[in-house]
């Protein structure tokens, strides 16, 4: 055997829920990789096997699809991929239909369309366990005969019948015959017949449930009810916030720690100059001001995969569907709005489970105006620094109450921007909502952690990448050029970013904003709370907001309005550089990222303008 | 009958795919709707039972279909022709 024979490729295609990435990561363990195909923003996930015979397996997780007939840019990668069309990636030499033993209807449907491809095809019988534990009785041998194809049985979760699935690579890999593909994007006609011929198929092999499971059935009764099931999932995401927020904490504190003793030994042991600012203020400062959100990011992906693999966010997607719909948003929307409250970065990539370019678009474009975790110390530091402490209302904190207002017009402002970009830009219908409610199932515990730590990599990854370069940027611009010897003013003030916000000050005023404060919305762009420590360097004393000595610096220096005006404008404006990056990214496009910009800046200064005017004058 | 004229607990079979004209406000158009539910499994003959609706219009429905839980919005379910049981 030549050794170019020992090598092969084999890819894992089946419908959503068919628990085609257990087997995935089942097979591959942690030797995948996951990046992004070239020119698309799907993600690519590919890992290695040994087969029994010595064969290195490359193998390709696809995105789940019901037909190669793709509808979102994640089925037109299963769908070019699988054709061998895709540029840069040549067809897999073996298919792997993954099937949901317990739910073979809609799957030997596009077992059949697949087998059109010509590619050598293996149909795994996933959850076979749950499906025999059903007492569904499946002739093996006559649905291999009927199909056509070889099939083995699989339990992803218990790594069961993989060797089994590996022997049949290898014997379908020595063989390498591929017919030429006879696929056609399949009428409505042809799509009628398919489902005829897996109806007569399914009756002659499969018979159906001895003990069916009622579970989901009964779970649902409670999760779907229009009351109850609202209710439950207000105090699901009520349960996460908190876990988000509190969990978090002194891990986030660690983190902090972690890089201010870092800053510090680097302060301490180089010689005081450009290079010890840029590792401690620009690389070190800046790179864990954005790390420091990892364990909230952690946090929340935890529960959004815990609730997936449980089967609850297509029924999450299906409570809130008619309140996204009023916003012209679709029942997924949800999703990546929920991770923004954490932070936009990885919510505006969770938009991917989205179908549809325009409603991906309209997602991704209002979801920085959630607020995010960034907000918070910013948020915190002007309320406990102007508003009064004093209960209103018999019981009510009014400092709170702020806090919640803030949030309020966030996600208002969030909808209705939704709302009118359907009307401005794309003045058509909205996309069907239809999906598939699937069985719920106990998340496997590996699967869970296996992709927070996916989820981990892709944000570490950015981190160290596009949003260090951004860092650095605004390092920059904050330190260059240099204070003259004997300056008398804090040194940012000589530097382009306080030349650019003396500059736009005039621009600025109308609304309210000193010089002070132009000049550390600048650096506040690397991301939003390190503005908190701009006007720190500004005002020269400590930027810990903890200590209270920034606020009663800021609480004399500030009228109340403009004050206000600086939460306003925190709501709307686009302070993060690192989310721009990231929606350049996402849509492959500067197009979005500039109108994203435009929307964000043009709203601030309007919200920031009428709350400043609003308030001159008023003190509390 | 339309399936979006059902309310949950109704059951019937599915009797035909048929986007109307006069309400034509799917995107994606009616060619293109009629496979999407056809590939989700309303196809001729399937029975169905409404489960679910949601709590504002009564919308969306869920559906059992054959063997598999469904939801879609009324605007959709209206393309699907059915035959109710009594």
């Amino acid at each position: 055997m030549s050794s170019e024979a020992l090598v092969t490729r084999f890819a894992l295609v089946g419908n959503p829920n068919s628990g085609k990435t257990a087997l995935f990561n089942a097979l591959t363990g942690s030797r995948q990789k996951v990046a992004n195909y070239p020119g698309v923003t799907v993600e690519r996930k590919a890992g290695t096997v040994l087969t029994p015979l010595g064969r290195h397996a490359v193998v390709l997780d696809l995105p789940g699809t019901y037909s190669l007939r793709a509808r979102s840019p994640d089925e037109a990668v299963t769908r070019d991929l699988v054709l061998g069309q895709f540029a840069g990636e040549a067809a897999p030499d073996i298919i792997v239909c993954v099937a949901d033993a317990t739910n073979l209807r809609l799957v030997l449907r596009l077992a059949l369309e697949l087998k059109q491809v010509g590619r050598p095809m293996i149909l795994a019988l996933n959850m076979y366990d749950i499906a025999e534990r059903q007492g569904i009785r499946i002739d093996l041998d006559g649905l291999a005969r009927a199909l056509g194809v070889p099939i083995v049985t699989t339990v992803a979760v218990r790594k069961r019948g993989l060797d089994a699935l590996l022997r049949e690579i290898d014997t379908l890999a020595a063989d390498k015959i591929a017919a030429p593909s006879q696929w056609n994007a399949p009428t409505a006609a042809e799509i009628r017949q398919a489902h005829r011929n897996a109806e007569q198929i399914l009756k002659q092999h499969v018979k159906p449930a001895l003990r069916p499971d009622t579970w989901t059935g009964r779970l649902d009764n409670v999760l779907l009810h229009p009351v109850a099931g609202t209710a439950i999932l207000l105090t699901i995401l009520f349960l996460m916030f908190q876990a988000v927020f509190s969990w978090a904490t002194p891990l986030m504190d660690l983190i902090d720690a972690g890089f201010a003793s870092a800053g510090e030994l680097v302060t301490n042991y180089l010689p005081a100059g450009l290079l010890q600012s840029f590792i401690a203020d620009g690389l070190i400062a800046g790179v864990g001001s954005v790390l420091v959100f990892l364990p909230q990011i952690l946090i929340l992906f935890f529960f959004i995969i815990l609730l997936e693999d449980f089967g609850y966010m297509a029924r999450a997607a299906f409570l809130m569907d008619r309140l996204m719909g009023f916003a012209g948003l679709h029942g997924r929307a949800f999703i990546p709005l929920l991770s923004s409250f954490a932070c936009a970065i990885p919510g505006i990539m969770s938009a991917r489970v989205i179908d549809n370019k325009r409603d991906r678009l309209t997602t991704i474009l209002v979801a920085p105006l959630t607020t995010c975790s960034a907000r918070i110390p910013v948020y915190t530091l002007i309320i406990s620094a102007f508003i009064p402490n004093r209960v209103v209302w018999g019981f009510a904190s009014l400092q709170g109450l702020v806090m919640f207002g803030l949030y309020a017009t966030g996600i208002s402002g969030a909808l209705i921007v939704a709302f009118i970009l359907r009307r401005l830009l794309w003045r058509s219908a909205t996309e069907p909502f239809l999906i598939e409610l699937p069985a719920y199932k106990m998340p496997d515990p590996m699967n869970v952690l296996r992709g927070v730590m996916m989820r981990a990599q892709i944000f570490l990854r950015r981190a160290g990448t596009t949003i260090t370069a951004m860092m650095v940027l605004i390092w920059f611009l904050s330190s260059f050029p240099a204070a003259p010897a004997g300056a008398e003013g804090p040194a940012i003030d000589y530097s382009f970013a306080g030349v650019l916000g003396h500059f736009l000050q005039p621009l600025l005023a109308p609304i309210g904003f000193s010089w002070q404060m132009t000049v550390a919305l600048i650096p506040g762009l690397a991301a939003r709370e390190v503005a908190i420590g701009a006007l720190g360097t500004v005002y020269a004393v400590s930027g810990d907001a903890g200590d209270g000595t920034l606020a009663s610096t800021l609480s004399h220096q500030w009228p109340l309005a403009s004050a206000l005006a600086f939460l306003a404008w925190y709501v709307f404006a686009p302070q993060c550089m690192s989310t721009l990056a990231v929606v350049r990214r996402e849509t492959n496009s500067w197009t979005w990222p500039v109108v994203m910009f435009a929307y964000m800046i043009t709203l601030a200064y309007l919200a920031a303008f009428i709350v400043y005017h609003l308030f001159s004058g008023v003190v509390l | 009958m339309r399936l979006s004229d059902l309310t949950k607990g109704d059951r019937g079979t599915i009797h035909g795919i048929e986007p109307s004209g006069h309400d034509g406000l799917h995107e994606i158009g009616h060619a293109e709707l009629e496979r999407r539910l056809l590939e989700m499994g309303f196809v001729e003959g399937a029975s169905f039972e409404v489960l679910h609706e949601g709590l504002i219009g009564r919308d969306p429905m869920a559906l059992q279909i054959d063997d598999m839980r469904v939801a879609l919005r009324r605007k959709e379910a209206q393309a699907i022709l059915v035959e109710p049981h009594r």
